[in-house]
């Protein structure tokens, strides 16, 4: 392995139904008919050097979805940006490629921006209930594991949640939105997470099923409660190229 | 008239059921043409889940040929589970295919492919949710022809009630001339209505079509005759056979789905057919004569389809893939092509001898020795005279332990319960093969590292065999012999755990055998048991065994018959059977004949390599056993 290539990518539309296994096997294919110089690992079952760091639930669509590729050959991060694009089919998007220059991808993905969607929902019961569950210390939610029901916290790891609706929304169709910055702990607290959440402090129960969306992973900054490009380290080394347009702020 | 896409409104269902990305659509490959460009429009089904009905190759190749005929197009449905099912009710959405999310009941033709008889009730699922009626002469202008093939429509009788038409064998040729005949007919304003469109198809004598056929029977429940019910029905319906693979290379663009399938592959066939002979095996009896795929052809679709896909794995998929007449050199040309690329090549269905090991070799060049599979089917020898499986003791050790000496340290052997004949002898058979077979591989290797598993079901009768006119056996003494093996594996103190034992219990291949070989009183049977609730019977965490006997005890409590007639009786040799009416092409005394020299062990060579012995097929269909050697080698891929 001569390289290793830092992807980020979204899941839109429709294969927001993708789960993470799928997502690795179409990856996977996509490279090889992409032709990309992937490295394998050694051993009696090889495996394409290829990880994922914390994958959206299935169902979620997400803007930051990130992934690191191990190459055997040098490959120009833009021209890799582009063919494996083209190799994946539409809905699972190529985003950003950087050489990895620096430290764990990993460790940097501290938390997530979260934009939930409730269509049916009034703005102003959803702000009202954001302000309960902000205003707790913890909020002890119930979700089903594979190994049976886990009680855990799900307000601690809530660093900001908001409450607004759409723009010039049709007043007949309200649609709440809520948009959070959630760190990454164990066990994960997810967006549906402080939905429950919502529903225990303030009685908030949308009508129809949530659209969620990630819209940004990266390293917390304690003072604003806001995150940045992850990839933008990596970057730096080199003395600072320009990040892709999509920032988490942006939405 | 166009149509709308039901998308949106089942997208609100999905975040509520299991595995949602199954009903999404959009597979690699995948195709979606202009609905009001169209004019005549094929909705395909699998009648299974998503996962198993994907990676089939009839649907797939039907799929491209269709889409490729000029205006004509071809989408996908498969069955849906249970849960989007009842959410589907709930909120009024329809059946729909996953390639532009239509109505299955705004095309033309529903097809549906029955590679076995247990997606009978997916079936009625399906035209039920489509608000298709279940009754074909319920059926009006605006619904689909429904349209069965796949190897069970062979005998469609149990069926009948619920389809338009069926058609038999190979599907390439035969979906396009249908496809003909129903664009002449709407582009001449439907004259006739349904009727005529299945008279015309009817009388080329290559389509089935239950309603122009009456079913007498004799006051015992036996079938009095078969008959035409109106002029201009031939008698016989013929199967379908496509005699030049090389010119029908189909799948070239295989789908690649983001949801996970059984088959995670590219498969080729490279042949169709096979004249082993064994006696039990339909697929071998309905689809002779042996038909190779040249190895340039297969070489060529399978670059092009590892390419297109993506795929790591290469299936090379026939009857018997080790019986290509140049398999070797398949297997040389493409282990080359891929060596150091992490592509695996696969083989299913291959015979037991020796030279299947050096092919195992060959396959396995890059990669782990894990485990071979051979399917002796017989415990005995006497037994695999009856099922005319031509393999000896002596043959069967020889070969697996020149693969235990070869490195591989695994062996999977497949066998058959219930035989014709069988006693419980030849079931005990089994577990003195399988010490054999792990004490000589002990002996050769040193080594007390290998493993030997026994995989064993149920046998179940099927029409166009000679066993089609044997008594099932039933499921008690089946699982009896079961109980015995296990006793005999176990209870083994020097080999007992190095052989592994699975095996599928005996009351599942009855009401297998109660669909393979019913005639159209079990449709009643069937019908009855969707109503209550019946679904995936091919699962055995849905199938119910119950609910079929009681069921069954029901809608056949007025006829003479009932699931024991079907299945455990044996048929004599004037008795006209449901399916006499359909030809495969085999003649009927040969199979009888047949069928009398499996009961005294008498064998039959394959027709390939020794003079015809007269199964009827070839004169009959005007077709010829088309095998190599070409003499043609594959060349290394040129690099890109």
């Amino acid at each position: 392995m001569v390289q290793r290539l830092r992807v980020r990518y979204a899941k839109r539309g429709r294969l927001r139904f993708t789960s993470h296994r799928d997502i690795s096997r179409a990856i996977e294919r996509a490279v090889r008919r992409a032709g990309i110089p992937v490295a394998f690992s050694a051993g009696f079952t090889p495996h394409p050097k290829i990880s994922y760091a914390g994958a959206a639930p299935t169902g979620v669509a997400s803007e930051a979805e990130y992934l690191e590729i191990g190459v055997v050959s040098a490959c120009e991060p833009e021209r890799l940006r582009a063919e494996l694009d083209a190799s994946l089919p539409p809905g699972l998007d190529v985003v950003d490629v950087v050489e990895a220059r620096s430290g764990g991808l990993a460790d940097r993905l501290e938390c997530s921006v979260w934009q939930i969607r409730l269509p049916g929902a009034s703005p102003a019961e959803a702000e009202a209930a954001v302000a309960l569950f902000m205003a707790a210390g913890t909020v002890e939610v119930e979700r089903l594991t594979k190994k049976g029901p886990r009680r855990f916290d799900a307000r601690t790891a809530v660093v900001t949640l908001t409450a607004g609706g759409v723009p010039d929304g049709d007043p007949h169709h309200p649609c709440a939105i809520l948009r959070m910055v959630v760190r990454h702990v164990t066990p994960a607290v997810r967006p549906d997470d402080v939905l429950t959440g919502l529903r225990l402090v303030a009685g908030f129960a949308p009508p129809s099923p949530p659209a969620v969306t990630r819209l940004a992973q990266g390293p917390l900054d304690a003072r604003t409660g806001e995150t940045a490009d992850p990839l933008d380290l990596d970057r730096d080394v080199r003395g600072g190229e320009p990040g892709p347009a999509v920032h988490a702020g942006d939405h | 008239m166009s149509v709308e896409s039901l998308f949106p409104r089942l997208e609100a269902l999905l975040p509520k059921v299991q595995k949602p990305i199954q009903y999404v659509g959009g597979e690699l490959n995948s195709t979606v043409r202009d609905w009001d460009e169209a004019a005549v429009r094929w909705a395909l089904m699998y009648p299974d889940a998503y996962e198993v009905g994907l990676p089939n190759q009839g649907v797939q190749i039907l799929y491209e040929i269709l889409n490729e005929l000029p205006g004509t197009l071809a989408e996908r449905t498969y069955a849906v589970w249970p849960d989007l099912e009842a959410l589907m009710r709930e909120h009024g959405v329809p059946q729909f295919t996953v390639d532009a999310h239509r109505p299955v009941r705004a095309f033309d033709v529903l097809g549906v492919s029955f590679a076995t008889e247990l997606g009978y009730t997916n079936l009625l699922t399906a035209l039920d949710l489509a608000g298709i009626p279940l009754a074909a002469a319920e059926r009006g202008e605006d619904d689909p022809i429904v349209l069965a093939g796949g190897h069970a429509a062979f005998n469609p009788e149990p069926v009948a009630e619920f389809l338009d038409a069926a058609v038999l064998g190979d599907g390439e040729q035969i979906a396009i001339a249908i496809s003909e005949v129903v664009r002449e007919w709407k582009a001449e304003g439907r004259p006739g209505g349904r009727d005529e469109l299945l008279m015309r198809l009817a009388s080329t004598g290559g389509v089935y079509v239950p309603k122009f056929y009456d079913v007498e029977y004799h006051p015992d429940g036996r079938i009095r005759r078969v008959a035409p019910n109106r002029p201009g029905v031939p008698w016989r319906v013929q199967k379908h056979t496509v005699m030049d693979l090389d010119e029908w290379p189909y799948p070239k663009k295989p789908l690649v789905p983001l949801a996970e399938t059984v088959h995670e592959r590219f498969s080729v066939e490279i042949f169709r057919g096979c004249t082993r002979g064994c006696r039990f095996c339909q697929a071998g009896m309905i689809t002779r004569p042996v038909r190779e795929r040249s190895i340039t052809t297969i070489g060529d679709m399978v670059e092009v389809g590892v390419k297109e896909s993506g795929f790591n794995e290469v299936g090379l998929l026939s009857l018997s893939s080790a019986d290509h007449s140049e398999i070797a050199e398949v297997a040389k040309g493409l282990a080359d092509r891929y060596e150091g690329t992490n592509t695996s090549l696969s083989l299913p269905s291959t015979r037991v001898d020796a030279f299947n090991i050096d092919l195992a070799n060959e396959f396995s060049r890059n990669g782990r020795r894990s485990g071979l599979t051979f399917a002796p089917e017989g415990g005995s020898e006497r037994m695999r005279k009856v099922i005319n499986k031509m393999v000896t003791e002596e043959d069967l050790i020889r070969t697996v332990t020149a693969a235990y000496s070869q490195g591989w340290r695994q062996v999977k052997l497949y066998f058959m319960c219930g035989l014709p004949t069988e006693t419980d002898e030849d079931v005990l058979g089994i577990a003195d093969l399988a010490k054999k077979v792990i004490k000589a591989g002990r002996e050769i290797t040193g080594s007390r590292d290998i493993r030997c598993t026994v995989s064993i079901g149920g046998f179940v009768p099927k029409p166009h065999t000679p066993f089609q006119w044997a008594a099932q056996c039933d499921h008690e003494t089946v699982d009896g012999r079961l109980r015995k093996l296990r006793d005999a594996l176990r209870g083994d103190k020097e080999f007992g755990r190095a052989i592994g034992y699975r095996y599928h219990d005996g009351k599942p291949s009855i009401i297998e055998g109660l669909l393979s070989r019913g005639d159209r009183r079990v449709g009643k049977v069937i019908r009855a048991v969707w109503a209550d609730g019946g679904r995936f019977d091919g699962w055995s965490e849905h199938f119910s065994y119950e609910r079929w006997m009681s069921c069954a005890e029901r809608a056949l409590a007025e006829e003479p018959v009932d699931v024991d007639w079907y299945t455990v009786r044996e048929r004599d040799e004037v008795e006209v059977l449901p399916w006499d009416h359909l030809d495969a092409g085999l003649d009927r005394e040969w199979l009888w004949q047949d069928w009398q020299d499996a009961v005294s062990g008498a064998e039959v060579e394959d027709c390939r390599w020794t003079p015809c012995y007269d199964c009827g097929v070839c004169p009959t269909m005007g077709t010829e056993i088309q095998i190599g050697p070409t003499g043609r080698k594959l060349l290394p891929l040129t690099v890109v």
